[in-house]
C-alpha cells in the first residue's frame, strides 16, 4: 500500500544570525538579507514521512514549499533526503502573506496536486511561531487534523495512529485519511543528505532557475525529475485579493525598537570579596535564605 | 452582541490558569470597551464552571456539554466556535496559547476568515488608522508581541475581519478575583446544534496528562541559564545554586534549543513568563522574548562575561565573570553566611 505524501516545507530566515536591516518599512520581513534555512520542524516532519515511504513501499513523497525563488534550495534539500518531487509556490501576490493568506495559497496548491492521503508539516517555523498554518491548511481543505506530533505510529485500514506531544502530557489518537498532522521539534530528527541522491538532483531546477543558467537542455528533456514545478497564482487558481498582504486580515501597525527601562545596575567583579558581600547583602535583605 | 468571549480550557472539570488569566484580562478589556464578557465552557460535567469563572467578571457563561466533548478534539471544539461566534459576533476572541489553543484558534480563525495573533505579550484598546484608504478605525483590539530575531516589539490589528483573535500564554496575564459575588448568566446550548457525528473523525485513544513536574511559575527565586552555560553538564551548577538557595532552574530558548535545559523550563515570550523575588541570569544574553518574560522579576541578578549583553540594562546587580567561577563561589558564601 503505497501512500502518497504532501510536505509543507518553509524556507525561513535563520533568526539565530538576524541584523538590524531585518524589517523592511511596511513592517514584513526583509528576507532576501538574511541566511536562510530549511524550517527545523519541517524536516522532523519530512523524517516522518521518509519512514513512512520506507515502511509502505511504493510511497511517494512531494515537497510544497511557498516563497521566493531561492526557496527552491530546500525542495532540492528535500530531494537529497529521498523526497521524490517538488514544487514551489512563487509569485509577488504571495508577498506580505500573513498566516491566513498563506494557507490559502498552500490549500490551493494541494488541490492542483490533487491525489494525496497525508499532508505533514512542522508544528511552527522559527520566524514566526505561530503554528497556525498547518491547522488552517486542514481547514481550508475540509481535513482533520492531528497536531503535536511525536510520531507517527501506524497506518492501517485508511486510520492513522499517532502519538501527541502536549505541554501537559502525551496522548494517542487516531484520525481517518486523509488528514493533516503537524510534526513537534523533539520527534525524530531529520536523516541528512544520501551522497547518492544529491549526485541525482543537485541540477534539479526551476523553470526560473533554468532561464538563470541556461544551458543542457538535453539534459533536462532526458531526466524529467530535474525540472521542479514552479506555479504562479494563476497556476493554482487562487484569488488574487485573496493572497499575500491584500489577503491577510492581520495587518502591523507599527514596530518597536524596544528599549528596556534601564535600571542603575551595580555592577560587581568576580573577585571572591564581591560575591561574599553579594550573598550577604541578599540574605540580609531576606531576598535569599 | 459584539461583546468579547473567552474560551476556557477546562483539564478534569477544573477551568485551567491560562483561561482564567484571560478572562482577567478580558474583563479589563470589556470594561475599556464598554461591553459584556462572555465564556465558552466545551466538555462534559461542567455544572461547577459557573462557580469557578462568575468571580471573574463572566456576564454569560455559554455551556456545551457532552461526553464526546471530552477530552479535547480538533473539530467538535472547532464546529461550535465557528457557529456560536456567527450567531454572537464577538468583536474578540481569546484564548490561551496552549498546546489546545494553538490548535483550535487557527482552525476558528480560517474558517471565519479572520486573523488571529499568536503568544500575544500584551493587549490593548487603541484607534487605527489606514493611512492608503483614508480610513479610521476605533477600539481596535491592539495585539502586541515580539517579532522576529528581537529588539522588535510588533503591534497587529485586524481592521476589518471579526472577531480580533488572539492567544496569550499562561503566565503572560494575571490572575484576579474580579468580584467574588459576581453573577453572571448561565446559557445551556444543544450540542446537536452545533456540532454533527461527522465531526467526530479523530478519537483518543490514549491520554495520559500529567500534574507539570516544575513549577517555576511560582518560584520565588530562579536561576536561570542560556546559551552561554556552555553545556547541559554546567547547568548542573545551576540546579546545585537552586537547590542550596531553595529555589528553581529556568532557561533561555537558546539553551533550550541546544538541548542544555527541557522545554517546561523555558521562560519567555515562548516559554513561561516568571515573577520571582530573585531571578539570576548566568549567560543570558537577553533577546527580547527573554526578557518578555521575566523583566518583572523583583531583582535581577545577571551573570556574564560579556559586560555589553543587553540583559545588563534591566539587571540591578551586573557580575562580570563567567558562571564556571562565579557560580561555586555564590554555594560557598552562602553556606557560610547561613551558618
Amino acid at each position: 500500500m503505497g501512500l502518497r505524501i504532501i510536505v509543507l516545507a518553509k524556507q525561513v530566515p535563520d533568526t539565530r544570525n538576524v541584523g538590524k536591516d531585518a524589517m523592511k518599512e511596511d513592517g514584513t520581513i526583509n528576507r532576501a538579507v538574511l541566511p536562510a534555512i530549511f524550517n527545523p520542524e519541517d524536516l522532523n516532519a519530512l523524517e516522518q514521512a521518509l519512514r513512512l515511504k520506507e515502511a509502505y513501499p511504493g510511497t511517494t513523497i512531494s515537497l510544497l514549499t511557498m516563497g521566493p525563488g531561492r526557496a527552491a534550495e530546500i525542495i532540492r534539500e528535500g530531494l537529497y533526503r529521498g523526497a521524490d518531487n517538488g514544487y514551489l509556490l512563487t509569485d509577488r501576490a504571495f508577498a506580505g502573506a500573513d498566516t491566513l493568506a498563506t494557507s490559502y495559497a498552500l490549500s490551493m496548491a494541494i488541490r492542483k496536486i490533487k491525489d494525496y492521503d497525508l499532508i505533514i508539516c512542522g508544528r511552527q517555523a522559527i520566524d514566526g511561531d505561530t503554528a497556525q498554518v498547518g491547522p488552517q491548511v486542514a481547514e481550508k481543505l475540509g481535513l482533520s487534523q492531528i497536531t503535536y506530533a511525536e510520531e507517527i505510529t501506524k497506518i492501517d485500514n485508511g486510520k492513522v495512529t499517532v502519538k501527541r506531544r502536549l505541554e501537559k502530557g502525551i496522548e494517542t489518537v487516531e484520525g481517518k485519511l486523509p488528514i493533516v498532522i503537524t510534526v513537534n521539534g523533539t520527534a525524530a530528527e531529520c536523516r541528512p543528505r544520501n551522497a547518492k541522491l544529491v549526485q541525482k538532483y543537485k541540477h534539479a531546477k526551476t523553470s526560473t532557475e533554468r532561464k538563470e543558467t541556461p544551458g543542457y537542455e538535453e539534459l533536462y528533456d532526458a531526466r524529467p525529475y530535474l525540472n521542479l514545478a514552479e506555479w504562479s497564482v494563476a497556476d493554482v487558481n487562487a484569488d488574487t485579493a485573496l493572497c499575500g498582504l491584500s489577503g491577510s486580515p492581520t495587518k502591523v501597525k507599527k514596530i518597536e525598537n524596544i528599549v528596556f527601562q534601564a535600571k542603575e545596575s551595580v555592577t560587581l567583579d568576580s573577585s571572591d570579596e564581591a560575591i561574599d558581600n553579594l550573598m550577604k547583602e541578599l540574605i540580609a535583605n531576606h531576598t535569599i535564605g | 452582541m459584539n461583546n468579547l468571549f473567552v474560551y476556557c480550557e477546562i483539564e478534569d472539570g477544573c477551568v485551567a490558569d491560562v483561561s482564567l488569566e484571560l478572562l482577567t484580562k478580558g474583563r479589563s478589556l470589556a470594561n475599556t470597551l464598554g461591553c459584556k464578557m462572555e465564556a465558552i465552557a466545551i466538555g462534559h460535567d461542567l455544572d461547577n464552571i459557573a462557580p469557578q469563572v462568575f468571580p471573574y467578571g463572566v456576564d454569560t457563561l455559554h455551556i456545551f456539554d457532552d461526553a464526546r466533548l471530552y477530552p479535547y478534539t480538533s473539530q467538535p471544539h472547532t464546529a461550535i466556535l465557528v457557529k456560536l461566534f456567527k450567531e454572537e459576533k464577538p468583536q474578540i476572541a481569546l484564548m490561551g496559547a496552549s498546546s489546545i489553543g494553538r490548535d483550535l484558534g487557527p482552525r476558528v480563525s480560517s474558517a471565519a476568515g479572520s486573523g488571529l495573533t499568536a503568544d500575544c505579550t500584551s493587549l490593548e484598546i487603541g484607534d487605527h488608522e489606514e493611512k492608503k484608504i483614508g480610513k479610521v478605525y476605533h477600539n481596535l483590539l491592539y495585539q502586541i508581541r515580539p517579532a522576529f530575531g528581537g529588539n522588535i516589539v510588533a503591534t497587529i490589528v485586524n481592521p476589518e475581519c471579526r472577531p480580533q483573535m488572539a492567544t496569550v500564554r499562561e503566565g503572560v496575564m494575571k490572575k484576579e478575583i474580579y468580584d467574588a459575588d459576581y453573577k453572571g448568566e448561565i446559557k445551556k446550548h444543544n450540542v446537536a446544534d452545533y456540532v454533527s457525528d461527522s465531526d467526530f473523525v479523530v478519537t483518543v485513544i490514549d491520554r495520559q496528562m500529567e500534574k507539570s513536574k516544575v513549577n517555576i511559575k511560582s518560584s520565588p527565586i530562579i536561576v536561570a541559564g542560556g546559551y552561554g552555560v556552555g553545556s547541559k553538564e554546567n547547568f548542573q551548577m545551576l540546579y546545585d545554586l537552586a537547590s542550596v538557595i531553595g529555589g528553581e532552574v529556568g532557561a533561555s530558548r537558546a539553551a533550550v534549543d541546544a538541548g542544555f535545559c527541557e522545554h517546561d523550563r523555558q521562560i519567555g515570550q515562548t516559554g513561561v513568563t516568571v515573577r520571582p523575588k530573585l531571578y539570576i541570569a548566568c549567560g543570558i544574553s537577553g533577546q527580547i522574548q527573554h526578557i518578555a518574560g521575566m523583566q518583572e522579576s523583583s531583582i535581577i541578578i545577571s551573570i556574564n562575561n560579556d559586560p555589553n549583553a543587553p540583559i545588563n540594562s534591566i539587571a540591578d546587580y551586573v557580575i562580570n565573570g563567567t558562571v564556571e567561577d562565579i557560580i561555586p563561589k555564590m554555594i560557598k558564601y552562602y553556606k557560610k553566611n547561613t551558618k
